[in-house]
């Protein structure tokens, strides 16, 4: 969906959420720790909330949300975040786009 | 033949000189003490059993009545067999017990009066079938409750399935999901993973026996690195069996209902605590190079930082949870979205509960990454050792010897 792509794209770390989802709550904390404040888009707070999440899903996300892109590319949900994070991953590839706050 | 036809065998041997009626007394007692003598004709009685009188000691009650049935070979009624009831009423047991002990007196008793001992059979006759019918009744009482048990029951398990359908929104107060809500979907599901779980344990303790030996061993590495790959799919495996049991009863998996009581109080969304595994293998897998140093020092912090931000999630499904019960006014007659919400925030209990044991795999497999083969074998014994240690700490408490309250 080019609305889902065109906000992936607009900065380094984008996360599409919900702000009753805890799941997305609990990326926005990992993110915290680690220094760095991604672009958060809530879906339920938008228009075209459930057009995203079914983007979403069709890009092969288990679940619509959390969803992040890393430099417009989907790097996953909560499964792949952690598992990048472990395996030391995640903070190089977060590293270009660091010190882009919003 | 009835009492009537026997009491008449009493009388004929009487009459013979050369009978032996002390023998026959003693028989006619020391039977009757706990039971009655009835001739097998007798269809009053249906259930023929014999049970030796405590206070008889090494007698030897078939042989006896065999005698008995010798004496009267000469007499109409050479098949008298020794079926006896069973009749272990203690009023019956001491009326004997007392009769018996004018009977059991020296022969010099029934020597003089002929007429006495007569009236003490008849009367020991009457008290048999006033026994056997008060077993009767008893019985009969007895059938009537276990009948009524049963309807009860059957009663009782209709409720149960009329409750389980109603259940729905309007849960009333105290009711908990586990004593009327459990479906049997849920019921067999956690009933399997229990199951399973023992099987699990017994693997466990298999693989860790035999990592023993071959760390002790002097294995290859590439046989080693096999035995470690399969203690560490085992792990895995059990956190794909959680995963299952999950989805039946994600609340079950929570409280780690499965595990000893010391480890359920370390636990930590449902398993062991991450950052607690790398603390606990840490020390224990010396000497480490300086680049390992560095990796496990990065994994212990990033391994933190997931599980704090998962922590910190779960607090606040907790608290969205409890606002949103709280929410509205108290006393109201529905609480519908409320609920609703409810509901919808534990559907998402799963997701925390399966991304607690991913964190868990990704903790244990990055160590693997990390370390040699030597060294990850150590590890998983040490993990393993550390967790029997729990349950038998568990244990111990358990039984504990406790003063007298």
């Amino acid at each position: 969906m080019d609305k889902v792509m065109r906000l992936a794209s607009e900065n380094g770390l984008v996360l599409f959420s919900k702000s009753s989802c805890c799941l997305c709550y609990t990326i926005k904390i990992l993110f915290q720790e680690i220094g760095v404040i991604p672009t958060v888009h809530e879906l339920d707070q938008d228009p075209e909330g459930r057009e995203m999440e079914r983007a979403l899903m069709r890009m092969g996300c288990s679940a619509p949300v959390p969803a992040v892109f890393i430099g417009g590319k989907l790097v996953g949900s909560t499964n792949e975040i952690m598992s990048l994070h472990l395996s030391g991953g995640l903070i190089p590839l977060l590293r270009p786009y660091h010190s882009m706050a919003n | 033949m009835g009492l009537r036809a026997a009491g008449n065998l009493f009388q004929l041997p009487f009459k013979q000189k050369d009978f032996k009626l002390p023998n026959a007394y003693n028989i006619n007692l020391t039977c009757t003490k706990a039971t009655s003598i009835i001739s097998s004709r007798s269809m009053d009685f249906p259930s023929a059993q014999f049970v030796p009188s405590r206070t008889m000691g090494n007698y030897e009650p078939i042989h006896q009545i065999g005698m008995w049935g010798e004496n009267f070979k000469s007499i109409d009624n050479p098949d008298i067999s020794a079926s006896v009831i069973v009749d272990v009423a203690n009023k019956l047991e001491n009326e004997s017990e007392t009769t018996s002990h004018e009977m059991l007196a020296p022969s010099s008793k029934h020597d003089q009066e002929a007429s006495k001992p007569f009236d003490k059979i008849q009367r020991r006759l009457a008290q048999n079938r006033e026994a056997a019918r008060k077993s009767r009744l008893r019985k009969k009482a007895y059938v009537q409750q276990l009948e009524n048990s049963r309807l009860k029951l059957i009663q009782l398990e209709q409720e149960l399935e009329r409750a389980r359908q109603q259940q729905g929104l309007y849960v009333g107060g105290g009711l908990e999901a586990g004593h009327l809500g459990i479906s049997s979907a849920v019921n067999s599901g956690i009933a399997a993973f229990e199951m399973e779980y023992e099987r699990w344990m017994e693997e466990q303790n298999k693989h860790m026996c035999e990592l023993r030996s071959a760390l002790h061993a002097q294995i290859s590495d590439i046989e080693l690195h096999i035995l470690v790959e399969t203690g560490m799919s085992h792990y895995f495996e059990l956190f794909r069996l959680k995963s299952n049991v999950a989805n039946a009863d994600v609340f079950y998996v929570m409280s780690g209902t499965w595990k000893t009581s010391v480890e359920r109080f370390f636990s930590w969304i449902g398993g062991f605590r991450p950052s607690e595994l790398l603390k606990v293998l840490v020390p224990k897998i010396d000497p480490l190079t300086d680049q390992q140093i560095l990796e496990v020092c990065n994994l212990k912090q990033s391994c933190q930082q997931a599980e704090d931000a998962l922590s910190q999630g779960m607090e606040k499904l907790q608290e969205t949870v409890s606002a949103s019960l709280a929410s509205g006014q108290m006393g109201q007659v529905t609480y519908i979205p409320q609920v609703s919400m409810a509901m919808e925030k534990f559907e998402a209990l799963v997701r925390f509960v399966n991304q607690a044991d991913h964190l868990r795999q990704e903790t244990l497999q990055q160590m693997s990454y990390i370390l040699t083969t030597r060294q990850s074998a150590r590890a998983l014994l040490v993990l393993g050792e550390y967790i029997q240690r729990l349950q038998a700490l568990s244990t111990l408490w358990t039984n504990r010897p406790r003063e007298p309250a």
